[in-house]
């Protein structure tokens, strides 16, 4: 029974070309549903893999209770100092909690790639914000002066955005500021934001004295708990206190989540009609060999080999669609930058990345595709009658 | 003919039915149909289109079963077997031609003639020298690499028949093995058919409307309204 299969998939397989219109339509239609499916999922997993890439174990982040993100956020400056008093927070050789605490506003910048307006968030840091990132590099120029209009902006920023030069005078909002340097956190969501001095920001934002989060150093990743414990005991305090790498990640999941569920709807809605394609095909193709197959059965060949055969046939074209779609995929995206709506209503830069899962769990839906288009055709092939070896 | 008892009887038929269901309506093709075919006989069966000559040739092939009667070849019914049983039978006793040949288009010559050998214990070797050696014996082994499309259908048709005798069976069923060939090509292949039959000794069933391929065999047999009328031929 195996070489009787092995012989009719090669005829099957060999007569692939001898139907070249149909054949390369059902690649396409299938390369199609997993380039959509692989695009989505590398948008959606470059996406995680740079927002979950950022922040720190040891690294505590301090939200209003309930804020959920920075933007909704609101600190008072006697919270601010409460949390400075934590205990198990990491402090400098004066004593003092190396901490940062920081004011989150958006404003415009308009994107290289498509001239639209986007949001980009401006963040009023402390001294210690530097010291807070891991991989926190100034790649360029310097960082701004205490109280003054200086900016320095993200790598991914100055990539992504028109405007953000060394040493250029920008206007954002009513305010004038000059680009004093250019910084890098290897990567992660920093890289999409613009810094500046707190105390400028809270002043030309008219935000009194108040911030939205305290980032705080912990004296180890364990010590979280003890800072927990602290602000649960605060009767002065309604904070909720998170590790900086497990806010990053719950904010990853939503828009992640988000896109895929984009991108699985129209990959299946796609899949369908690449189904109805490969059905058609291998219809055709069992249309068109029947005398074939019927002379085969008559020789004494049985009915199962036929339907092997189609089947191969299906899997070969859907496979062949699967990897032209990923090659695609790959070939076109991966790496390429691009920016998305984050968490906080801000562009989050990113770069697509095609992951290995990603492009299994393609080819394994171009051959469920293969499978079920090819299913009923290849049991037409293991029934057809061979009277039809008589055919003309 | 059925009185025509030989000894060494290839084919018993004994009152054997064909009708087909076209709607409501039953057709008959033939009715009670009683013969034999001894070993080493060439019979050219003829008749007017419709008179049922493929319908006999599928039924002694084991392609078709008959609606009533018995069907025996060596003294063993077929018209009783399962579809796996009679798919091996006609594996390792039926060799079959076509008008159009129905070779594989994707297939080299002898790649097609290996086919039916894929159905027997054989290693793969054995498989190609036994090819070899049927396409020699049609006179087509110089274009064993040749892709049907790649030769006349004189050549075809004799790719058909080595693929026909490859396994060596007992009887070769040919459906107007000429039908489709000019008149030259026509004439060589039935030479090849008796000499399969004479030098080889295999039995031929041949259906056909030509009465000058008619000509080629033993025996020729009239078919009309579901019975045979016999008439040894000349040639």
């Amino acid at each position: 029974m195996f070489r009787q299969s092995l012989a009719v998939t090669l005829i099957n397989l060999k007569s692939i070309p001898q139907r070249p219109g149909m054949s390369i339509a059902t690649i396409i239609s299938v390369a199609l549903v997993v380039g959509v499916l692989l695009g989505f999922s590398a948008m959606a997993n470059g996406f995680r893999a740079t927002v979950q890439g950022t922040g720190s174990q040891d690294v505590a982040i301090f939200l209003r209770s309930g804020a959920q993100a920075e933007l909704n956020s609101g600190l008072s400056r006697d919270e601010v100092r409460l949390i400075e008093e934590a205990p198990g927070l990491a402090r400098d050789s004066g004593g003092e909690a190396i901490a940062s605490a920081e004011l989150y506003v958006i404003v415009d910048g308009t994107k290289r790639s498509s001239g639209t307006d986007a949001n980009i968030p401006l963040r009023g840091v402390g001294e210690d914000a530097a010291l807070l990132r891991q991989n926190f590099e100034l790649v360029e120029g310097r960082m701004f002066a205490p109280g003054s209009n200086d900016l320095v902006v993200g790598r991914s920023v100055q990539r992504e955005f028109s405007g953000f030069e060394m040493g250029e005078e920008i206007r954002l909002g009513n305010n004038n500021w000059q680009i004093v340097g250019v910084f890098s956190t290897g990567g992660t969501v920093f890289d999409s934001e613009i810094w500046a001095d707190l105390g400028v920001i809270q002043n030309l934002y008219n935000r009194g004295s108040g911030v939205q989060t305290v980032r705080a150093r912990l004296e180890n990743p364990d010590a979280i708990e003890r800072v927990r414990a602290y602000a649960e005991n605060e009767p002065r305090l309604n904070l909720d206190v998170q590790a900086e790498q497990a806010y990053y990640a719950s904010q990853a999941g939503a828009t992640s989540d988000l896109i895929m569920y984009l991108g699985w709807p129209l990959s299946i809605a796609m899949a369908i009609g690449a189904f109805a394609g490969a059905w058609n095909t291998l219809y055709s193709s069992v249309d068109r060999r029947t005398r074939e197959i019927a002379t085969l059965r008559a020789i004494g060949f049985s009915g199962f080999p036929a339907f092997v055969g189609t089947m191969a046939e299906a899997l070969m074209l859907s496979a062949i669609g699967g990897l032209v779609g990923a090659a695609a995929v790959y070939l076109l995206f991966n790496g390429v930058s691009a920016s998305t709506l984050g968490g906080s209503f801000t562009q989050i830069v990113f770069s697509f990345a095609v992951t290995p899962s990603a492009i299994i769990a393609g080819i394994v839906m171009a051959l469920v595709i293969g499978f079920l288009g090819g299913l009923v055709p290849a049991i037409r092939a293991a029934r057809v009658p061979i009277l039809a070896v008589h055919a003309d | 003919m059925t009185e025509d008892l030989r000894q060494d009887t290839l084919y018993q038929l004994d009152h054997v039915s064909k009708s087909y269901t076209r709607g409501k309506e039953r057709v008959d093709i033939f009715t009670d149909l009683t013969m034999q075919i001894g070993r080493g006989e060439f019979i050219a069966i003829m008749g007017p289109s419709g008179s049922g000559k493929t319908t006999i040739l599928n039924l002694l092939g084991g392609i078709d079963r008959p609606s009533a009667g018995e069907i025996a070849f060596k003294g063993q019914r077929i018209d009783n077997l399962g579809q796996g049983k009679l798919a091996t039978w006609r594996a390792h006793n039926v060799g079959f031609i076509f008008q159009f040949y129905n070779l594989m288009p994707t297939l080299t010559a002898i790649e097609n003639v290996e086919l039916p050998l894929l159905l027997l214990k054989m290693s793969g070797k054995e498989r190609r020298r036994r090819a070899e050696t049927a396409l020699d014996i049609v006179g087509i082994a110089d274009r064993a690499g040749h892709k049907p499309r790649q030769l006349s259908g004189g050549q075809q048709q004799r790719v058909a028949i080595a693929r026909a005798i490859v396994a060596d069976p007992a009887v070769l069923m040919c459906d107007e093995p000429t039908g489709d060939l000019d008149r030259e090509s026509a004439n060589s292949v039935l030479e090849t058919l008796q000499l399969l039959n004479t030098e080889l000794g295999k039995t031929i069933v041949m259906v056909t409307h030509d009465p000058a391929a008619a000509s080629f065999a033993k025996k020729e047999l009239h078919l009309d309204k579901g019975r045979f009328v016999e008439r040894e031929a000349l040639a």
